[in-house]
């Protein structure tokens, strides 16, 4: 088992709910000052966004995000580098697409997060059958593979997905892209059926953007992923005690 | 070579060699694999393929036919043919592949298609195939596609069909596929998207070659009958690739070399290297970390820094040859093409006229047998032509 995966079983039987944030590393000069802000105010973990010329899952927000990181140069080194000087302790998720790896080189990209801290990876657009190169390398390093779950998966791909997860399994709440939301979602629905395969931690996330949203979600899952409504803040010009208050608030709905 | 070497089925993944295969979200994933049970079925079924083809000569206009180039190939000293997808309906062949995804679109009971275009080439096949069918439409273009293609986004509005602008990114064709998929994912269940190219995940580069072949297979049949059992060149323009799929599929497994020609500024296989984007692996133009790189190109059909899988397999085996040529050889190919011949080709396809016209007496040895796919007319491009050619003069 990871080590990703055991800390997080272990927050799950401690009686916690986990509150995984998303920002897009490189965004700003001082990106690392959310990250640290986000641990402060009591993340469990935490994803690092990095950012892809060509976000297929990613609505406007994040979009706009990762091009702005992009023009001040931000790449797999860089964000590398500026993580070296990250002193909060919370486990840290990359998120990305599958290019970014696939270029690098699977094998020196898993190895490059894993002496970055980082213990997970999702890579949304590299479903089950494509990733087994991938999959090994992380496994190399101890960097969990993280898979997704949708409203259309069918239940055997669910059973294959949630044997093949590592760390937790993600259930994508709606049919959208990042950042879009008009309801509570079907992230409750996709856990019972991540549920009904496999006893992983299923954090919801896709769509979840006020602390009563979290909350629901937080009913029904493991945890909760929040992210396109915390970039949108640092777009905004938020500060990093600004992003800390926001996190404390979905920390709150979920405690 | 045994008969079926090449361009035959890529493996259950819908790899081609290395490349290829399934590189979307896994909400999609449901819908790429409903789209391959469905088209394999349909494809087996004679009264699908026989609707198919009905459709397509009753109101697209096909068999096109293989004009015998005489003036030109007199100057240069080949034989050239031309193969003419610029007489099909809706001015190119993007409408070949397009009767085949909407009748598909029908018979999985879906009411809606979503497409993406550049030149806007596949967005009016689109539009117009969803019109004469009853289907819902709606085209995804890159903004500055929109601009250069003014009289495109109009005529698709005529037929019915709701364009949306795209403005991320690099505004053109690769950020027309990122929102079209994006949009998919949200109302897959009652809608189609229709690629139109042989690109994107497993079935598409496969199912839109399918639906592109039946310009190899006619021309073949049409060669022979004007005396050429087998050409010796077969040339067509590549952008993601599918009128050049098309063509090859019909001499894959003859001895005719086959060439595509890209624009210099969207070179995947001249200047890429493997990647993964919009669904599949296959050559792309990145930079160092692996960011996408924005093509360019005067012509906005060829403006995509990628290239089907399958051409990428053909390119890395060997069976298929790709060169790159620039803006300014375009024009000139054009003015010879629409002088000698009385043919306005498309800026896309005046690519594969002008590797021709430099590469006689090189790649192309006198006296060889050349097939050109004339894959689209240049009525769109007229405009854009005279401002080139006031710019110069």
């Amino acid at each position: 088992m990871t080590s990703l995966e055991k800390y997080l079983r272990e927050l799950r039987s401690s009686g916690r709910k986990a509150l995984v944030p998303y920002f897009v590393a490189g965004v700003t000069p001082d990106w690392i000052t959310y990250i640290e802000a986000a641990a402060h105010a009591g993340a469990d973990a935490i994803e690092i966004g990095i950012p892809f010329s060509d976000p297929m899952m990613d609505g406007v927000v994040i979009q706009e995000a990762a091009l702005r990181a992009l023009d001040a140069g931000t790449n797999l080194d860089s964000i590398s580098a500026d993580l070296s000087a990250l002193t909060a302790s919370v486990p840290l998720i990359a998120m990305t697409y599958y290019n970014i790896f696939h270029h690098y080189g699977v094998e020196r990209a898993a190895g490059k997060l894993q002496s970055s801290g980082i213990t997970g990876a999702i890579v949304p657009d590299l479903p089950l059958e494509e990733g087994a190169e991938w999959f090994a390398a992380c496994a190399t390093h101890d960097v969990a593979s993280i898979l997704l779950v949708a409203p259309s998966t069918p239940n055997d791909r669910v059973a294959r997905i949630t044997s093949a997860t590592q760390g937790f399994c993600y259930a994508s709440a709606r049919m959208a892209v990042t950042g879009r939301s008009s309801d509570g979602g079907e992230g409750g629905r996709v856990v019972e059926r991540i549920r009904q395969t496999s006893d992983i931690p299923a954090y919801i996330g896709i769509g979840i953007t006020s602390p009563s949203q979290a909350h629901d979600a937080s009913m029904a899952g493991d945890g909760v992923i929040v992210g396109s409504v915390l970039v949108q803040a640092v777009l905004d010009g938020a500060s990093a005690s600004e992003i800390e208050l926001m996190v404390r608030q979905f920390r709150l709905a979920i405690d | 070579m045994t008969e079926n070497e090449f361009m035959s089925a890529p493996n259950e993944l819908g790899h081609f060699g290395s490349f290829g295969g399934r590189f979307v979200p896994e909400a999609l994933m449901p819908a790429c694999l409903e789209l391959e049970t469905a088209f394999v079925e349909a494809w087996a079924d004679p009264t699908f393929t026989a609707q198919y083809q009905r459709v397509l000569r009753e109101f697209a206009g096909r068999p096109t036919p293989v004009t015998p180039l005489r003036r030109l190939s007199a100057q240069l000293g080949i034989e050239l043919y031309a193969k003419r997808e610029d007489l099909a309906h809706t001015g190119s062949h993007k409408i070949n592949n397009v009767i085949g995804q909407t009748l598909l679109t029908k018979r999985m009971g879906k009411r809606r298609v979503i497409a993406e275009t550049g030149a806007g080439q596949h967005g009016v096949a689109t539009a117009t195939a969803c019109a004469q069918m009853g289907l819902e439409c709606t085209v995804y273009m890159g903004e500055i596609d929109t601009e250069r293609q003014a009289l495109n986004v109009f005529r698709m509005e005529l037929l019915g069909a709701t364009v949306v602008p795209v403005t991320s990114g690099s505004r053109t064709l690769k950020d027309a596929v990122n929102e079209a998929m994006r949009e998919w994912v949200t109302c897959v269940e009652d809608t189609h998207y229709c690629l139109g190219s042989v690109m994107g995940p497993h079935p598409f580069p496969w199912m839109v070659r399918e639906m592109q072949s039946i310009i190899g297979h006619e021309a073949a049949a049409q060669l022979n009958d004007l005396g050429v059992t087998t050409p010796d060149v077969v040339v067509a323009c590549v952008g993601g690739g599918s009128n050049a799929a098309g063509v090859f599929a019909g001499f894959a497994n003859t001895t005719a070399r086959l060439v595509g020609v890209e624009a210099a500024g969207g070179s995947a296989v001249g200047k890429g290297s493997p990647g993964v984007l919009h669904g599949m692996r296959s050559l792309l133009m990145q930079d160092e970390f692996g960011q996408i790189e924005e093509a360019y190109s005067i012509s906005a059909g060829l403006d995509y820094p990628g290239i089907g899988p399958e051409h990428a397999y053909l390119a890395d085996i060997g069976r298929a040859h790709y060169f790159a040529i620039s803006d300014e050889e375009v024009i000139g190919a054009l003015e010879v093409l629409s002088l000698t011949e009385g043919i306005i080709p498309a800026l896309e396809t005046a690519h594969a006229v002008a590797w021709i016209l430099k590469e006689v007496g090189r790649e192309i040895p006198l006296g060889s047998k050349v097939l050109l796919n004339l894959s689209g007319r240049g009525d769109k491009d007229v405009a854009q032509v005279r401002e080139m050619l006031r710019g110069q003069g």
